[in-house]
Formats: structure tokens, sequence, C-alpha cells
């Protein structure tokens, strides 16, 4: 695993966002280290795509700070790359499985200039790797959910990144897929890649990722996933709806509300260093 | 053929290219009535500029005045779909016709020694284009509205193959493009001058709604046709032009109004493609579906042989008069579906009793893993 030292691969301070008066963020912090595998849980609405988006420049924050290796993520752009949900867009657009995946190399060609053998050669390196190589020519919309899912996979390769942000790469695929996905995140977080994805099944968080961040409008804990996913910290964040975890019928009523009134656990990020923000 | 006949299809053949071009964008984006609206809301633009700054209604001021209502427009319905007040549909539905009708009453309120008038606007007049020459030093040049579209239509093929790329990753994948650094908006805003430009070039020639025809049934047509992008641009051109040429026939034989019969035809190659197009029509589907349930049928039949074979009950199971009762099918479809895997080798039939052949045990047990 690469040591970037001092800078953390991504840095999110103080970040509120809101839509008109309702907050979809309250003051996030987040210091993610370079190398890691992080799922980010959380209940739905619990702001876990927008916050990707936010770090991404799509939605605009109403205070704070991102930044991408200490710098703003505009000059950045080049590192990361992005899985976005794939109900995101319409896969009857005419086009092929290939030309799909070679939208990744895009931004690396800038304006005007056309892919060519090379984009061509790299696209097909990409679906090779996640077992798409002979559907290269297939129409999109003839493509299952897992199949979409690996093409998405296929064009964050191709981009080359340092950093990659998924948006629930598991969501509606096969066993098979979610295996194939799993080990090729693994292996980019071999390679020295950070991974940040967005992640529903709790079940599966230990066996995945190294780490995870509980969000629920605030950040509720952050952290190596055997420090930070304690039963404590999931009820911080789901409240009393995590009945399935232990089994137990009836959760104390209370926990309900907990996530309005107790701070994001501090403990278990200050143990870590990771929730600690760099110099204000 | 006369030079004028000539002239008159050449001409609504460049438009429909022309309009074709932007109009798979605005398809394909699920922008098809924002043709309508930038069509029809130009006119305020054009009638303030024909007022207000010049009185020369072939001044290219005019197609700066009318890009910019177009511009203006989207970004109302935007604003207004930002609100979150209204949807995006009743957005573009309160904002043109408001905009037309300050056009309208401009016209009709100040424009007595501007040529200019609303049946024109909405309905062309491609017979007279001929008329309109574009002279230079007493040069004839042909048509001023074929140079007109001509031009635009450059301006098109240009915009379009300089940025393919772009318009293909912004129209796919809007949030991945801003990612990458490509400007949804600024691409976007780019389609639209360019829906409003040559949306104020052919009304001139053809009218607003043929705009709109021109513009959207190509792309849908081609777009029920093929599944490449570039194809789809391809087509959209070419049924573009096959209607022009088409609407001008008819229109000749029928005497009656040329834009009108364009328009037809763009609905009736739609319709064409609509029932026939190879994969994706509605006669393909049906046959698709047919076909599909005979396979069914017999996969189903395997299916029932192989799971009762061997059994003490086979012998009653595996009878073609059990069949109808068991599996819930009309006997005369339970022969033929027998009849069918009879002939491709699953089963044997040896009268009425009915024994699965190794390929058609293959085929259950392939079937049953699926």
């Amino acid at each position: 695993m690469k040591n970037y030292s001092d800078t953390f691969a991504i840095e999110v301070e103080d970040l509120t966002v809101a839509y008109r008066d309702q907050p979809v963020l309250w003051d996030v912090d987040l210091n993610v280290p370079a190398g890691v595998l992080m799922a980010i849980v959380g209940p739905n609405g619990a702001g876990k795509t927008t916050l990707i988006k936010v770090i991404l420049g799509l939605v605009r924050a109403a205070a704070g700070r991102v930044s991408i290796y200490g710098q703003s993520y505009s000059d950045q752009r080049r590192l990361v790359g992005y899985v976005p949900q794939r109900g995101s867009v319409d896969w009857d657009f005419p086009t092929s499985v290939l030309d799909v995946v070679m939208m990744g190399r895009y931004g690396a060609l800038g304006w005007i200039r056309r892919p060519g053998s090379r984009e061509r050669r790299s696209a097909l390196e990409a679906l090779d790797k996640v077992g798409m190589r002979d559907l290269a020519h297939r129409q999109i919309s003839q493509l299952s959910g897992g199949q979409q899912q690996r093409v998405f996979l296929a064009r964050a390769l191709v981009q080359d990144a340092q950093i990659y942000f998924m948006d629930e790469p598991f969501q509606g695929v096969d066993a098979t897929t979610e295996r194939a996905i799993v080990a090729l995140l693994q292996e980019l977080r071999a390679e020295g890649k950070t991974l940040v994805v967005v992640h529903h099944d709790l079940q599966t968080v230990v066996d995945y990722f190294d780490s995870v961040t509980l969000l629920n409008v605030r950040r509720i804990a952050s952290g190596p996933v055997n420090e930070v996913f304690t039963e404590t910290n999931l009820r911080l964040t789901y409240g009393g709806r995590i009945a399935f975890l232990n089994r137990t019928e009836d959760q104390p009523a209370e926990t309900q509300n907990i996530p309005h009134v107790i701070k994001p656990a501090k403990v278990e990020n200050d143990a870590t260093g990771i929730g600690e923000r760099s110099n204000p | 053929m006369s030079s004028e006949t000539l002239e008159i299809q050449l001409i609504a053949a460049v438009v429909a290219v022309a309009c074709a071009l932007p109009g798979v964008f605005l398809v394909l984006r699920r922008m098809a009535m924002m043709s309508d609206a930038i069509s029809h809301a130009i006119l305020v633009g054009i009638a303030a500029a024909a007022i207000f700054v010049t009185e020369d209604l072939t001044s290219p001021l005019l197609i700066v005045a009318a890009a910019a209502t177009g511009v203006l427009t989207v970004s109302l319905v935007e604003l207004l779909n930002q609100t979150r007040l209204i949807r995006e549909d009743a957005a573009i539905g309160i904002t043109f016709p408001a905009l037309f009708s300050v056009g309208v009453i401009l016209i009709a309120r100040y424009a007595g020694d501007v040529h200019l008038d609303t049946d024109a606007v909405l309905l062309g007049e491609l017979a007279f284009a001929p008329f309109n020459r574009f002279e230079v030093l007493e040069y004839d040049l042909g048509p001023r509205a074929l140079w007109v579209m001509g031009v635009i239509l450059c301006v098109n093929v240009v915009f379009i193959a300089f940025f393919y790329k772009e318009l293909k990753l912004v129209t796919f994948d809007a949030n991945l493009a801003a990612t990458l650094g490509f400007s949804p908006a600024l691409v976007h805003y780019g389609m639209m001058t360019l829906v409003s430009i040559t949306a104020v070039g052919a009304f001139d020639a053809v009218g607003s709604i043929l705009v709109v025809a021109l513009m959207i049934a190509p792309p849908v047509t081609a777009y029920l046709l093929t599944n490449r992008l570039s194809r789809m641009i391809g087509l959209s051109g070419l049924i573009g032009v096959a209607s022009a040429v088409a609407g001008y026939w008819f229109a000749h034989h029928q005497d009656a109004s040329i834009a009108g019969s364009m328009g037809l035809m763009t609905g009736v190659f739609f319709a064409l493609a609509l029932l026939f197009a190879p994969n994706r029509g509605i006669v393909a589907i049906a046959r698709r579906r047919a076909s599909q349930r005979w396979e069914f049928a017999q996969t189903m039949l395997t299916i029932h042989l192989f799971s009762h074979e061997g059994l003490p009950e086979a012998e009653r199971e595996a009878h073609v008069n059990h069949l109808s009762s068991h599996l819930h099918w009309e006997p005369d479809f339970a022969q033929q579906v027998v009849r069918n895997a009879e002939r491709r080798g699953f089963i044997r039939n040896r009268s009425g009793r009915l024994n699965l052949t190794e390929q058609g045990r293959e085929m259950a047990q392939l079937a049953l893993v699926k």
C-alpha cells in the first residue's frame, strides 16, 4: 500500500448541504486516508449520495470545504474516478458497451479531441477485467443490471484514477457480479487506490471493507471497521431500526431519537486519529 | 422538372437535415417539446428586432435576436422548473405561449410597414421561397432561403462534428460529464442556441409548426431503426430529406400546402418505422412474443416429461391427452407443441405416449439450471 503520509486523500471540513432550509448534511467532517476501502453507510435520506456529489462538485455546499490531496476538486479531477448509481442514466441511449466505457477516457482527452485506438484498447482491457469483453459491441439496452454495473466499473477503471467514488455498486446485482465487484475493489486497494463506496448491506460491511463511515445527516463515526462498526454506533446511526442485526425483538424506544441528541462518537475517532481535523 | 421545383425541394431538404441534427439531441435528452417552445417563442425576438432595430427582414440581426430569445426561453423554463412549484412540461406550456403572444401583439400593433404576418410565421410558404433571390452585384446566386439554411446547416454540422464526444457524454451522463470537467450547462446552452438559430432560419421557409415536425419526427423514427448514435444522426438526416421530397410531390399532386404535406410525411415515415422497424417495431415485437410463446411451451413440455421420467406415474403424465388437463393447454395448442418438439427432435411420440430424446433431456436440464 502506498503511503501518502501527511495529507489525506480526501478531507471534508464542516460541510453543510441543504435543500432550501432542509439540511441534508450537517457540519460533516471526514478525513479519508489514502489506500483505504471505505464504506459509507446510513439509513435512507442520510445524505450518502449527496456527500459524494458534493465532493465531486456536483452539488453545491451551503458551507464547508472539500479537498482532494490538499487541493480543490477541480484541480485534481484527473485523480478521481466516479461510478454513479446505475439508475442515473438512460440505458436505452443508442450506444454500445465499448462506447460507454471509453467515456471514462474523455476527461484525459479534453475538449474536441476524439477517442482513438489507445482509448479503445484501454476500454477493452477494462472490460476484460470486469468479465465483459465478449459484450463490448452489445447495445447497452440489452444488458442485465449486473452487466450495467460492470460497464460502469469498467468506465471508472479506464479513468485510471487514484480515488474512486462509487454510489451503490451492489444495488440490484446478482451474487456472481457482487463477488466480482468485491474482488475488483480489493484489487484496486492492493494497488494503493482509495475507494469510497456508498453501501446498503450492513451484513457485508465487515467482509468487504476495511474502513467505514456511519452517516445520518451528521457524521456519526468514521474509521477502521473493527473499531467503528460497533453496535453502539449503528444504533446512533439507524436509531431503533437495526433489530435485524442482533435479532432482539424490541429495541429501547429512546434510541429512536438518539441521533439528534448525542454528539458524534468522538472516542472512536480519536483512537484512530482519522476523525481529527487538520489545522483549522 | 423546372428549376423552381428543384429549388423548392432543395430548400426543403436542407431545412430538413438542418432541423434533424439538433433534433437528435433534443429527443435523446427527452426535451422534444423544447423545440415547440423555442420555435414559437423566437417570434417575439424576431418581431422586436424587426420593429425596433432594423426594418430589413433579411438582416442577420434577426437571427441573433431570435437565438437570444430561444436561449431566454430555455432559461425561463429551467428557472420555473427549479422553483419546484411546477413541473417541466407545465413550465414549457406556460413560457412559450406567453412569449409567442407578446410577439403576436407586437406584430399586430407596430408592424404595419414590416412584411411580417403571423400566418407566415406559423405555416411558412415554401412555394414562394424561390422568388426571394440572393443577389450579389446583380448576379443571381439562387434562392436566399437556400443560402440561409445552407449556412445554418453547415454551422450545425460543424458544431456536432467538433463536439460530438461532448454532446454524447452530456446527453448520456451529465453527472459524469461534470466530474470530468465538461460543463453540461455550456454544452446544453450551446445546443439550445443551435436549435434557436435553426428554428429562426427554418420558420421563414417552412413555418414554426413544421420546424417541430422536422426536428422531432425524423430523429424519433431513426431511434427505432438503429442503436448507434452516429447512425441515428445520419438516418435522421436521410428521413428528413425523404419526408421533404415525398411531401413536396404529395403536395404537388394533391394541390395542397407543401409544409403541411412534409409534416404529414414525417408522420407517415414514423408510423412505418413504428410498425416495421426490424427489432423494435410492433410487428417484430409481436412475432418475437409469439415465437417466445412456442419456445417456452416446448421447454415446459420437456421439463414436464423430465420431472416425471422413470417414475410410476410417467405412463399417465407423459401422455399427450394429459397435457391439456395438467398444463392447462388447449388440445389444439398441445398437439402443435408436441408436433414442434417432435420435429426438432426433443421428444418421440409413440401413439400418444411421449418420451424425451437425449437432446430433449439436455434442453430440460439446461433450462432448469438457468
